[in-house]
């Protein structure tokens, strides 16, 4: 059974044609919530082929890794009401909650998302909400629904309806073409903020999902933005002789960690936003970079080669701390992801030629590989702490993929057309 | 492949050669290394900097005329330095084509070049673009050494973003780990 959900939910997404991502599970459910999202019942208008809102809930909440929703063809009844909904079947059938709702096109043009999260054990509704939509924000619209019910039912934030960003390629033998790319976190409405002859690296949100920092090389050399994703608005950051990379918001939003050589070799520094002042933070003749904070602001995570080998360190931001070494196991571990509940950090682990994304308790110091490589990287996790974003290659073809922190369910998000490389996942919509 | 071994050969060439082929007599002044710039003025102007140039067995030229670079025949043809895994030492194989293009620099006080650093695509992105500088770095210090000054060379690191080969093989990936040396 679990196979065949997976079988419709590629054919929903592979049939329409604005889709840029394509998402396939590819594997299965163990340990996943059961849930049935039941098709909603479309008044004075046919299903939008793009807006199907129950199609896109379902999918929503089996990428998340915590629900296993029933395919639809093995839908045991199909109540658009509440009055329609037999508890007793759906208990035997081993539900715990269904979703119901209904989408009716107004007078104006607009649509009417209705939704009803039903508890089927309490045998009552346990959250209902009315929408207007539009053609264009029907989908924005089903995402908020999976936010709504995913929150409900885990405690957890849902993380559907904000953005992604990523960057992709497009190469030829003499020039290669990088775009600074937007989408939903389905990767569906993309839209490029950047297009650049020259490489542009690392995009990473601002903790409130307004702004994205980023590596650009346009100028001739490397040089950090801030780039406002609603006003186009854009800032010089940094542009030091040398190194400037991996910018990381502060969780304040106030400050960047970035790394810059200027003084020789490449070390972490933290400019403050107000003044595009900085303040060192490591000196050290080895290669000090890609740091990134835990939630408390009061420390970061970096990669250091100070043992020889790039190694991840913890470090106070308080002048004249001492780093802790955080990783032992392999020659290889960089690029670190903080979990948003500070208890997890994600990283690349290489072990001979094979890099592979690990996660590493921070409590325990306890690490577990999640992904098979061999060329895994960019590690980035989503904000509801169970899935992490990263990018691998499969067949030479770049691709994003995501895996689940107890590394049970892996999940690619298939890029139709070039490469597509260092996803960032924004914790909330702006 | 190829182009590794045809620079190994070449390299060695010049230094079973060395007593043959010194272009300038300066080649072995142990005062290049203790001062620079020093260096680089005196051995442009005092020494006979690459006059005619001398044949090697490898059939390439060493000489340090200005359009040295250019010649297909000149051991300055060659301008990429390739790495080993997750390293920035300038191996061997490539120690000598890095002092010739020093010693270019310091008869040449006009010309300048950009050392170009990259990285093979394992790994993270950003300690490669690191990693790839450092590779750069350890080649401007060779060709300091040899007297080329400070201000002649700059230095750009684009860690693994340009890759020159697009498989992902270990030949193309050795070819990945380079420093282009690029003449402004």
């Amino acid at each position: 059974m679990k196979k065949i959900i997976i079988g419709l939910l590629c054919l929903s997404f592979t049939s329409v044609a604005q889709a840029v991502l394509k998402i396939d599970i590819t594997e299965g459910f163990e340990g996943a919530l059961p849930i049935a999202v039941v098709p909603f019942q479309w008044h004075g208008s046919r299903k939008l082929v793009n807006g199907d809102v129950s199609a896109i809930i379902a999918s929503d909440l089996a990428r998340s890794g915590k629900f296993s929703p029933v395919a639809e063809k093995d839908l045991i009844a199909r109540p658009h009401k509440l009055a329609d909904v037999h508890y007793k079947t759906w208990r035997i059938a081993g539900m715990d909650h269904i979703v119901i709702g209904s989408v009716t096109l107004q007078r104006d043009g607009t649509y009417q998302v209705e939704f009803r999260l039903i508890d089927i054990l309490k045998a009552k509704q346990v959250l209902g909400y009315s929408f207007s939509a539009t053609k264009d924000t029907i989908r924005t619209v089903a995402h908020q629904i999976s936010d709504y019910v995913f929150t409900h039912i885990t405690g957890m934030p849902g993380a559907f309806g904000t953005r992604i960003a990523y960057v992709t390629v497009k190469r030829s033998k003499k020039n290669s073409s990088s775009r600074l790319q937007v989408s939903d976190t389905d990767g569906y409405n993309p839209q490029t903020l950047l297009t650049s002859n020259e490489p542009i690296m690392s995009p990473a949100w601002s903790p409130n999902g307004a702004e994205l920092a980023y590596v650009s090389f346009e100028n001739g050399q490397a040089e950090i933005f801030t780039h406002n994703v609603r006003t186009g608005v854009r800032k010089s950051r940094a542009k030091y002789k040398g190194l400037n990379g991996s910018p990381a918001w502060s969780p304040d939003g106030k400050k960047l960690a970035i790394t810059l050589s200027k003084d020789g070799n490449p070390d972490i520094y933290i400019v403050n936003l107000k003044d595009n002042k900085l303040k060192r933070l490591t000196n050290h003749w080895a290669i000090d970079t890609e740091a990134v904070w835990l939630p408390d602001g009061k420390s970061i995570i970096y990669t250091s080669s100070r043992s020889g080998k790039p190694q991840l360190y913890k470090q106070s931001i308080r002048a004249n701390s001492r780093p802790e070494r955080l990783t032992y196991e392999g020659g290889y571990n960089a690029s670190a992801s903080v979990s948003e509940d500070g208890k997890h950090v994600a990283y690349v682990h290489g072990e001979g030629n094979i890099y592979r994304v690990a996660v590493l308790e921070l409590k325990t110091k306890s690490s577990r590989i999640l992904t098979d490589g061999p060329l895994d990287e960019s590690p980035e996790f989503a904000p509801n702490n169970s899935i992490i974003l990263f990018a691998s290659q499969e067949r030479r073809k770049a691709v994003l993929a995501a895996v689940s922190v107890d590394g049970r369910q892996k999940q690619r998000l298939a890029f139709t057309d070039g490469e597509v490389r260092e996803p960032s996942w924004a914790a909330v919509r702006h | 492949m190829k182009k590794i071994i045809f620079i190994t050969a070449l390299a060695l060439s010049i230094v079973a050669c060395g007593d043959r082929i010194k272009p300038d007599g300066a080649v072995d002044d142990g005062s290049f290394a203790d001062d620079p710039n020093g260096g680089a003025t005196a051995g442009g102007i005092d020494g006979a900097a690459g006059l005619g140039g001398t044949e090697l067995e490898g059939g390439k030229l060493v000489s340090y005329e200005e359009n040295a670079i250019n010649d297909p025949n000149n051991v300055l043809s060659e301008k990429i330095v390739y790495f080993g895994f997750d390293s920035n030492a300038v191996g061997d194989d490539f120690v000598e084509l890095v002092k010739h293009h020093g010693k270019y620099l310091s008869f040449n006080v006009n010309a300048s070049v950009r050392l170009e650093g990259h990285a093979d695509e394992r790994g993270s992105r950003e300690y490669n673009v690191a990693l790839a500088e450092s590779r750069a770095q350890a080649v401007k210090q060779l060709m300091l050494y040899e007297g080329a000054g400070n201000e002649q060379i700059s230095v750009i690191s684009y860690g693994e973003e340009k890759p020159a080969e697009f498989g992902h093989d270990e030949e193309s990936m050795s070819l990945n780990r380079r420093v282009e040396i690029v003449y402004q």
